[in-house]
């Protein structure tokens, strides 16, 4: 019996995800999921974080590739630098703290070698005399700390991919880069900067469970029912009190008052490489004092027409597969860490729109400290879904996880799938991302 | 009966409040103007434009309130209960009816078979009045705030 649950990848790999469905031990099986971290998360472009978490030289923030303790730095040329958080001598992480300044170079705690911010072996104690004649020295590669074999920043954001191969980050992200143009674009200045600090939430699921919750629209009037319900009825009370609810009211509100059958009217649209949007529009253009003053500083800095063009945007959330959910309206963003084939850690991060007035700061802030800090609101009821469905799938009750909905239906539009109107429920989005999964996974 | 008597008995009914479930009463021990603050950062002063864990005024408490007794609140439905112990109360000040408390806090949590430990510091800005003491300001500094929340916080500490 044992024997027979031990999977061989190589043969079957293929059989595990059919263009309706996909088998369970995709999420429960641990040699899976280290296939996974090899062939898709140490390979793929993984978003480490914004340039603006390391202002100054030396500047680290340490973050998880795979299964690669790697540590994001800002080098004396400016330049962020994303390096295996290891020295070569021993093996000693370099950095232990999440955070932090490494001052003009790091130096290993436990023999005293340092390397400048690009990795570069800087000194060894007693090099000379400790080291004359032997393999190792300046000149040798292997005393260097190893460096993510490509990295790239787009408007702020840093990437590194553990692959020298594969396409560029912007080919990578396709229509996709929308998520950080939108969000940028919003700010007067075109740039954002980060919020100190991030929110880190462990999830008892499968990292893909995660993901493919992020842009299912049949979900929340169902499962955040109780959260709409509440701020609902508070929200009444305060407009009957004052006259005018906090906006942070009605994104909770809209839970219970788009009932299920309204949230067909969204639209996902698909991309190559498992990136998704979901479209809907979050009522974030209300006319008052704050909005139209905000409206007023877009309207100097880009003129009239772009300033609606970029509030124009139509976007709800943004998915870049396999580990980053964007919420660019509302400039926030949730970087997925899987820590093991049932635990995944979320990182949540803030935005603020340079040059923006306060207010519109204050309104985006309201929304994350109410749906993701850690004692949100909204994804309570998600991760009790997560840990329920991990455990489901856990059991021989049934082989396969299903994401007919609307199957057949979808728009194939070039590399784009659309779906039709009135599917906005379709789990497209699911399909689009398992097909990315299956092609990654079969990738020697 | 003496002040620190006082405080002491407020702090251990707002304790107990909390772990008996009584989320009204607990709301109602808040002047109309309290805040219920958990910040995300230790060194942050004020409540207002910072990232936070709670930051919520009464409107906001009703809310979570609601939110918990509705019936389709699912993280709910499981086992779930919690054990405050309030110890170490230290009055800061007390100047014309407004009193500065500092204590310590230890709350075990049970949720389905799981027990979860959170301990930190409390201080309560009270004002006095007709009807006994009203909480302008709680603010929680947890000591695992800023460690990685293994599941979520549902409900205040």
């Amino acid at each position: 019996m044992l024997q027979e649950r031990v999977p061989d990848l190589s043969r079957r790999l293929s059989e595990f995800v059919e263009p309706d469905r996909v088998r369970r031990e995709v999420y429960t099986d641990p040699a899976i999921f280290e296939l996974e971290m090899q062939r898709i998360h140490e390979r793929v472009w993984i978003y480490c974080g914004h340039e603006s978490q390391v202002p100054k030289t030396g500047d680290y923030y340490a973050v998880q590739i795979g299964r690669q303790p790697m540590v994001m730095v800002r080098g004396a040329d400016g330049k962020v630098n994303v390096l295996y958080n290891r020295c070569p001598h021993r093996g000693n992480m370099m950095v232990g703290d999440r955070h932090g300044s490494s001052g003009e170079f790091f130096r290993c705690s436990y023999h005293a070698w340092t390397f400048h911010h690009d990795g570069r072996l800087r000194s060894i104690p007693m090099m000379e005399s400790g080291y004359a004649g032997t393999r190792y020295g300046k000149d040798n590669p292997d005393c260097s700390m190893k460096h993510a074999a490509r990295v790239e920043n787009y408007r702020g954001f840093v990437f590194a991919s553990l692959s020298p191969e594969g396409p560029s980050l912007v080919d990578f992200l396709g229509k996709a880069i929308v998520a950080f143009d939108d969000m940028c674009d919003r700010a007067p200045q075109g740039e954002v900067e980060i919020v100190p600090n991030c929110f880190r939430v462990i999830q008892k699921s499968n990292w893909k469970i995660f993901l493919e919750n992020q842009l299912d629209a049949l979900h929340p009037s169902v499962t955040h029912q109780s959260t709409g319900r509440a701020a609902h009825e508070v929200e009444k009370d305060i407009e009957k009190k004052t006259g005018h609810a906090p906006l942070s009211y009605h994104m909770l509100s809209a839970f219970a008052t788009v009932t299920i059958d309204k949230w067909d009217n969204f639209q996902t649209l698909n991309y190559p490489h498992g990136h998704c949007i979901l479209t809907g529009y979050m009522g974030l253009r209300p006319k008052d004092p704050d909005t139209l003053a905000y409206e007023k500083t877009l309207v100097d800095a880009y003129g009239q027409k772009r300033m609606e063009e970029i509030l124009g945007v139509n976007i709800h959330h943004v998915l870049i597969y396999p580990g980053l959910s964007v919420q660019s309206p509302l400039q926030q963003l949730r970087a997925v860490r899987p820590l093991g084939v049932d635990r995944t850690l979320t990182e949540i991060w803030h935005f603020r729109l340079k040059g923006a007035p306060e207010a519109i700061y204050r309104r985006s802030l309201a929304y994350y400290n109410l749906v993701n800090s850690p004692a949100t609101l909204v994804n309570a009821d998600d991760l009790e879904n997560f840990w329920k469905c991990h455990q489901g799938l856990s059991s021989e009750g049934g082989d396969w996880v299903s994401f007919a909905r609307h199957f057949g239906r979808d728009l194939q539009k070039g590399e784009v799938v659309e779906t039709a109107a009135n599917c906005g429920t379709s789990e497209a989005p699911m399909r689009n991302q398992m097909k990315a999964w299956a092609r990654y996974m079969a990738a020697q | 009966m003496d002040l620190q008597h006082e405080v002491e008995q407020f702090l251990y009914r707002q304790s107990e409040l909390l772990d008996t479930k009584q989320w009204q009463a607990w709301i109602a021990l808040f002047a109309d103007d309290g805040v219920y603050w958990m910040p995300a950062d230790p060194a942050h002063t004020h409540w207002d434009g910072v990232p936070s864990i709670f930051a919520e005024d009464k409107n906001l408490m009703n809310v979570r309130m609601k939110r918990v007794l509705h019936p389709d609140a699912w993280s709910q439905r499981p086992l779930w209960g919690t054990n405050h112990v309030v110890s170490n109360i230290i009055i800061e000040s007390y100047d014309s009816g407004e009193i500065v408390v500092r204590s310590r806090f230890h709350m075990m949590e049970l949720r389905r078979d799981d027990v979860r430990h959170f301990a930190g510091a409390y201080r309560h800005l009270l004002k006095k009045t007709a009807d006994g003491y009203r909480i302008k300001l709680q603010r929680v500094d947890m000591t695992n705030a800023q460690a990685a929340y293994d599941y979520v916080l549902q409900v205040w500490v």
